[in-house]
């Protein structure tokens, strides 16, 4: 059944496509979005006993996820036709009519959605009600080309949604179902994807978890000391951080899933920091004073033994990431050229070369999910401290600027879809946790209370 | 007063005349030259004979005078060394000497010459008097007051020629501490301004820390009795965007190890 509703939403797609250069002409300034489809999902409407109150909790989170996606372009509410089809019964009388003509009153028919000035390629539908104790919300999504006339062939997909009956489980359906039209059209889910990050909120800085839409925020560590620097392993069972709780900095590591202290051996030094997992969550490389001199990097097996120097640069190396795509390469911080500066290299340490421009100060890398780019903080222009986020193609190093006036930015890091990032944005006096889409579009903050920082996206647990 | 003067002018006016009337008269025969004086004795060729030459107190505490006294006969000049020079044959002179000092007193006559000393001992000035007895700092007197913090430049870790004077001091300051406890151990904290990223600055204040504990070593503290640790960011002493404030967050501070 579900093997079916892919491919046939597959072929649509490609119909669709065809249907969009079409429009183009018709409406060339709606549809200059770069190519992406429109997307239309009209709010929908509880019956019986459903509270109101979680439908537009439910309506307001699905916009949400929708505009803050790069694959669609989410169409303003009110652009829409005046009736709203809930049910695939709403629709205009006979299938085979349901794209024939615009209705006297639109919105009964999918080319009333077709038509300008919604001209919306895709229709999501639907509406929640309570069924025993549950919040439960049909969903459906329709493509409107106008090459297809059988409703059924136009269904992309229908499916039924279940949470509690609460807040919490207006969101969680309100996210699989977003996250179902973007996977029409290649957008990964980031349902169970959580985002790790720095709070001082309990007086002392502290290792937090919230879900990747800012709820659910919850502490993990409770050392009332500095505890910082958080990075997750691949496969999202494991924080590492480090903490002052032993007297010097050192590294730690907590598993996710318990919530407990796993074992790290942790080499005598003045400190041990930054650690990176491998793509297998196996090994990590970190930075280390072991050997004294300015702290370098090293290898080990994520437990901290078969410890193993990676470079020798007498100058500092800092903030290891290695690259998720390929595991064979790395970049880090390091103080080669002077100010600190992104430099990559492989995972042995050698075939150094500098990725950032070389001026100011270049900090905080983190890789795309594909590796094929690296976000970065960087003072371009400014004066020391002052932050922006920058994107760069690693291999041709064009550098795309994300952030401008909005304060100092920091630690940017892209969630597991790659059209995401999330960073520190200091706006004031305290940090706080935003997401932005990663062409820098649709920021939004995630954090209100205390100061936020380091924040790291976790992938749902493998 | 005026009439003294008056009567004292007129006498000598009168006596005066007298005088010049006497010009006139015959002058007496002059008397007879007197017999010689036997040769009884021969030239004198006896020695300058020194009675006594001492000192009295002969022994002072510093600025406390001494008396020299002294009486030498058959002497036709007398001295005494030590910035006194040529006295008379009997005399007394007061002395201020600053160590002990033995004076010589030389007498020379026709008949040859006499030496004789006069020791003046000076001792050693009495304890001052017990005065209200000041506490010896503590150890965290010392390291609150007396280590001062290291301060760098921007993303350097070098010890400032302008801090030199600041690390002899600091230097010293420990090893005062490090004698009064031997099992001391002193922290050396390495701290940034707010402006580099974190992690970088966790690294940067690595360094600082080194580099004050080496630098202190060269000035003969022993190393094994100092710790580092970095605190990179995390604990400034002051939060204005300032050049001012991030110039006293670039430290490096010394504490009780934990």
């Amino acid at each position: 059944m579900r093997t079916i509703t892919l491919s046939l939403s597959f072929l649509f797609f490609l119909g669709h496509a065809y249907a969009f250069q079409a429009q183009a002409d018709v409406r060339g300034d709606i549809n200059k979005a770069g190519g992406k489809p429109n997307v239309a999902v009209p709010d929908f409407r509880a019956t019986g006993t459903a509270a109101p109150g979680l439908m537009a909790v439910f309506n307001s989170t699905v916009q949400s996820d929708l505009q803050s996606s790069p694959q669609i372009r989410f169409l303003p509410k009110t652009l829409y036709p005046l009736r709203i089809p809930q049910v695939p019964g709403d629709f205009a009388t006979g299938e085979s009519e349901v794209n024939a003509r615009p209705a006297p009153t639109p919105g009964f028919r999918l080319a009333d959605w077709a038509a300008p000035p919604a001209s919306a390629n895709w229709l999501g539908i639907g509406y929640g009600a309570e069924d025993r104790g549950l919040f439960v919300v049909f969903g459906y999504l329709y493509t409107t080309s106008p090459q297809i006339t059988d409703l059924k062939q136009a269904q992309s997909f229908g499916k039924v949604y279940t949470g509690s009956l609460d807040q919490a489980g207006a969101i969680d359906a309100a996210h699989h179902y977003a996250a179902d039209i973007l996977a029409q059209f290649g957008g990964q889910s980031l349902i169970g994807s959580r985002i790790v990050f720095v709070s001082d909120r309990t007086g002392s800085k502290e290792i937090w978890v919230m879900n990747w839409d800012g709820t659910d925020q919850h502490q993990i560590t409770k050392y009332n000391s500095i505890s910082t620097f958080p990075s997750v392993s691949p496969d999202g069972h494991i924080v590492a951080f480090t903490t002052y709780a032993t007297g010097f900095p050192a590294v730690q590591l907590f598993s996710l899933d318990t919530g407990r202290k796993l074992p790290f051996y942790n080499q005598r030094a003045s400190m041990n920091a930054f650690v990176a997992f491998t793509p297998d969550s196996k090994q990590v490389v970190f930075s280390s004073t072991a050997a004294g001199g300015p702290a370098q990097l090293y290898m080990a097996n994520a437990d901290g033994t078969n410890f193993h120097r990676l470079t020798n640069s007498g100058v500092i190396e800092v903030e290891a990431k290695i690259n998720p795509k390929t595991g064979t390469d790395l970049v880090d911080v390091s103080g080669r050229s002077g100010l600190p500066q992104v430099y990559k290299m492989n995972i042995e340490g050698t075939d150094v070369e500098r990725l950032s421009a070389g001026t100011g100060e270049a900090t905080n890398p983190s890789w795309s999910p594909d590796g094929s780019h690296i976000a970065f903080a960087w003072t371009k222009g400014f004066e020391p401290g002052n932050y922006n986020i920058f994107v760069m193609d690693v291999v041709n190093r064009e550098t795309v600027q994300l952030t401008t006036n909005e304060g100092r930015n920091e630690n940017p890091c892209w969630a597991p879809d790659g059209a995401h990032i999330v960073y520190a944005s200091k706006r004031g006096r305290q940090s706080q946790i935003w997401v932005m889409n990663a062409d820098g579009t649709g920021k939004h903050a995630l954090t209100q209370t205390g100061s936020n920082e380091k924040p790291v996206w976790v992938n749902a647990e493998k | 007063m005026t009439k003294q003067k008056v009567t004292l002018a007129l006498t000598a006016v009168l006596v005066l005349g007298m005088l010049s009337g006497c010009g006139k008269k015959v002058p007496p025969p002059p008397p007879p030259a007197p017999a010689p004086i036997p040769d009884n004795n021969p030239p004198s060729t006896t020695k300058p004979n020194i009675a006594y030459f001492s000192a009295e107190p002969t022994t002072v505490t510093v600025g406390q005078p001494s008396s020299l006294r002294w009486s030498v006969t058959d002497a036709t000049s007398v001295s005494i060394d030590g910035g006194i020079g040529e006295v008379s044959p009997n005399g007394r002179r007061g002395v201020y000497p600053t160590a002990t000092t033995t004076y010589h007193l030389t007498a020379t006559g026709p008949g040859g010459t006499t030496a004789a000393d006069a020791t003046v001992t000076v001792s050693a000035p009495p304890p001052p008097p017990p005065t209200v007895t000041v506490a010896q700092p503590t150890i965290q007197e010392i390291l609150a007051k007396q280590v001062q913090d290291i301060h760098f430049d921007y993303d350097k870790s070098e010890v400032r020629g302008e801090d030199q004077g600041i690390l002899q001091g600091d230097a010293s300051a420990l090893k005062t501490v490090f004698q009064m406890d031997p099992n001391f151990i002193v922290t050396i904290e390495g701290h940034c301004d707010e402006r580099g990223s974190a992690e970088y600055n966790l690294a940067l204040g690595d360094r600082r820390a080194a580099a004050t504990k080496d630098a202190l070593i060269s000035l003969g503290v022993p190393g094994d009795k100092l710790k580092t640790i970095s605190f990179g960011k995390e604990r400034p002493i002051c939060t204005e965007p300032t050049e001012d404030c991030y110039g006293r967050n670039r430290r490096a501070h010394f504490t009780a190890a934990q």
